[in-house]
């Protein structure tokens, strides 16, 4: 019994979300008149979603450590734009080169973003801040000003986005991938482990003989690496690729981190619960045109409930805080 | 009383004067650098220091350095606030409509402050109700939030044909002088003798240093955050005032990344975003650091984009340098610690 209760309160967030996202997805049918919750529409939300599904992950072990990462739409531009403008030049290339060509760059924006925070000491969002305007900048140098478009793209590129596999799109198979890896990673390695350490305490975590300077480094790169395999796959499935791609997506990334419970102060967040998070983003972006809110709505409406559940998630938050306290005080009695 | 030596050594106290404290300040290197960017400006372009030009320069630059005291007072604490751009947005959007409405320019302007007002006491609120909650989080919940509600009210349409007079805000002269230069620079002595000379500003230093200590020192930490977030909106406001009389309309979708642009040349001011350090000068200089540069590299017809990448690149670099000065005495203080 007691067991029980413990993992309820260790999973209060993510219960707490998964309550929200059913909820919401009753509702929503309801007032659509049943056109949300069939298989065509869930398959639309999570192929929407995924590209911000993997960003998640990266943001989420970033915002662990302590940090932000506000560079992330600008390297997926960069990332997506030097991807592209080797395949626009090269048609016969292998897809998977140009894929690997645009991680590469997304690593190496992320290795910089990495020294400049861990070995320079800048703090992460200027350093972020300032890299996004270089990146940026780049992305417009690369491409002159000018897009790369659909007939610029190979055929087996654009498979990449649009075919399926064992009946489900490739982006939701990449998606998973990118979780169980993430899970893995974060629950079952050491490297994973000591993100949380550093998070929860760089003192502490210094003291223990954690390296936390090359744990910084590893965070923004793969940071860094997500984003550019999200960069890619974005600029894919929309079929094109200029200076503006995913401008202000950093902030929906963010966005959807805070929603599944990662805390900005650091050393706290889940991966499933980032993935909760990253759904409801989605799903509420597909709800709102469904139910025929009209889009100049819709924006206040997403940054209303994103302030509701982070004030919600805080109240909850307290009392959880209160109730153990009392426990603790109950026992030692 | 050994022992509290090393609490006190934090702390901003009346320290004699000494001429290297005096000549290794983060001000000097901005006034070498504002030196250096007027110096290639005047031989890359022999039109820099035509006096109208440069006027028009500052002109073009200046609706932003508004914001700029008033984020510095929100950096101090250590917080931050992204939700200004559209502040601005929501407060010119509010302020058009009104106009439109029938309501005399003078009163939609006043209500456009009030507007403003509003969105920062909102802000300020919530992070003293929610003392958990990040400011970054808040302000990125509520900064959509405000140019959502400014796309509701005008979708996506513009509002113009404002009054003649209403133009002079941001294209009227005070002899060759423009209004909105009088307005910055009294705007800047305001602020220098807020932070520097009054109460008031020691406290956002000590809240800035140490939210806790001056909780027990027994300043009101919620009201003075409260008040500094609504400053930043009242001064969204003013800004938002100041752009649309300049571009003589106003949209939903303004200032959009205004927020951004103001936060840099704050840090490159000198403020440190963990709070409670920085000075009025620097910010001044950054200022003027930031805008002529941007306005040399253009007169020299450097690509926008070129110049996007050297404005973050000098953000990131200048941030830097001192934290390696830091960074080496602190690795030299660990080795006089080994010897002993």
């Amino acid at each position: 019994m007691k067991n029980k209760r413990n993992i309820l309160y260790a999973n209060i967030r993510e219960i707490g979300l998964i309550a929200v996202i059913i909820l919401l997805s009753f509702f929503v049918q309801y007032r659509s008149g049943g056109s949300f919750i069939t298989a065509e529409n869930i398959n639309d939300i999570l192929v929407e979603t995924a590209v911000l599904a993997i960003l998640s992950v990266g943001m989420m072990m970033v915002i662990i450590t302590g940090g932000i990462d506000l560079s992330i739409g600008a390297t997926m531009a960069l990332a997506g734009m030097i991807g592209t403008t080797v395949l626009k030049n090269n048609q016969n290339l292998n897809p998977l080169i140009i894929i690997f060509i645009a991680v590469l760059v997304g690593a190496l924006c992320g290795l910089i973003n990495g020294l400049l925070v861990a070995r320079l000491n800048v703090l992460p969002i200027i350093a972020t801040l300032g890299m996004m305007n270089v990146y940026r900048g780049i992305t417009y140098l690369v491409s002159r000003g000018s897009w790369v478009l659909q007939s610029d793209m190979s055929k087996e590129f654009m498979a990449i986005a649009t075919n399926r596999f064992l009946g489900i799109n490739n982006l939701i198979w990449i998606t998973i991938i990118i979780y169980c890896i993430g899970y893995w990673f974060m629950n079952y390695t050491r490297k994973g482990r000591q993100i949380y350490a550093v998070g929860n305490s760089m003192e502490s975590a210094k003291v223990s003989g954690i390296k936390t300077k090359s744990v910084l480094v590893m965070v923004y790169t793969l940071m860094g690496l997500i984003a550019g395999l999200g960069g890619i796959l974005y600029v894919c499935k929309y079929a094109a690729s200029q200076g503006e791609t995913a401008t202000g997506y950093e902030m929906n990334v963010i966005a959807a981190c805070v929603l599944g419970g990662v805390s900005i102060s650091g050393g706290v967040g889940k991966v499933q619960g980032v993935l909760l998070g990253a759904l409801l983003f989605g799903a509420l972006n597909n709800a709102l045109p469904l139910m025929h809110i009209s889009p100049f709505f819709q924006e206040a409406l997403r940054g209303l409930i994103i302030l509701l559940s982070i004030i919600i998630n805080a109240v909850i938050q307290r009392r959880v805080t209160k109730k153990s306290l009392e426990r603790r005080s109950e026992n030692e009695q | 009383m050994n022992s509290n030596e090393g609490l006190v050594r934090n702390i901003e106290y009346e320290r004699k004067f000494s001429l290297k404290r005096f000549l290794f300040q983060w001000e000097w290197l901005l006034v070498l650098l504002l030196v250096v960017i007027n110096l290639i400006n005047i031989r890359l372009s022999p039109n820099y220091w035509d006096f109208d030009n440069l006027m028009s320069a500052i002109q073009m630059f200046l609706d932003k350095a508004i914001l700029v005291f008033p984020m510095m007072l929100v950096i101090l604490l250590g917080e931050i606030d992204i939700s200004i751009a559209s502040t601005m947005a929501l407060s010119a959007v509010i302020m058009g409509v009104s106009y439109q409405s029938g309501i005399p320019m003078p009163a939609a302007i006043m209500i456009s402050l009030l507007i403003g007002t509003v969105c920062g006491l909102i802000n300020g609120v919530i992070l003293v109700k929610y003392k958990e909650l990040s400011s970054m989080i808040v302000t990125l919940s509520t900064m959509i939030i405000y140019r959502g509600i400014a796309s509701i009210i005008l979708k996506d349409q513009a509002v113009s044909n404002f009054p003649d007079w209403f133009q002079y805000f941001g294209w009227g002269k005070i002899g060759n002088i423009p209004f909105i230069l009088f307005f910055f620079i009294i705007e800047a002595l305001v602020f220098t003798y807020l932070v520097h000379k009054t109460p008031f500003g020691r406290k956002v230093y000590a809240m800035g240093n140490n939210i806790v200590t001056s909780r027990y020192s027994g300043l009101k930490n919620d009201k003075i955050k409260i008040i500094i977030f609504t400053l930043n909106g009242i001064f969204a406001a003013i800004a938002g005032i100041f752009l649309t009389s300049k571009m003589g309309s106003t949209r939903p979708n303004i200032a959009s990344g205004y927020e951004l642009d103001v936060i840099a040349m704050v840090v490159l001011g000198g403020v440190s975003t963990s709070g409670g350090k920085g000075k009025v000068g620097g910010v001044i200089l950054s200022i003027f650091v930031i805008g002529l540069l941007r306005y040399g590299l253009g007169l020299i017809n450097v690509p926008s984009q070129t110049i996007m990448i050297i404005i973050g690149a000098l953000l990131v670099v200048a941030v830097a340098i001192p934290n390696l000065k830091n960074s080496l005495r602190a690795f030299n203080k660990m080795n006089i610690f080994t010897k002993k």
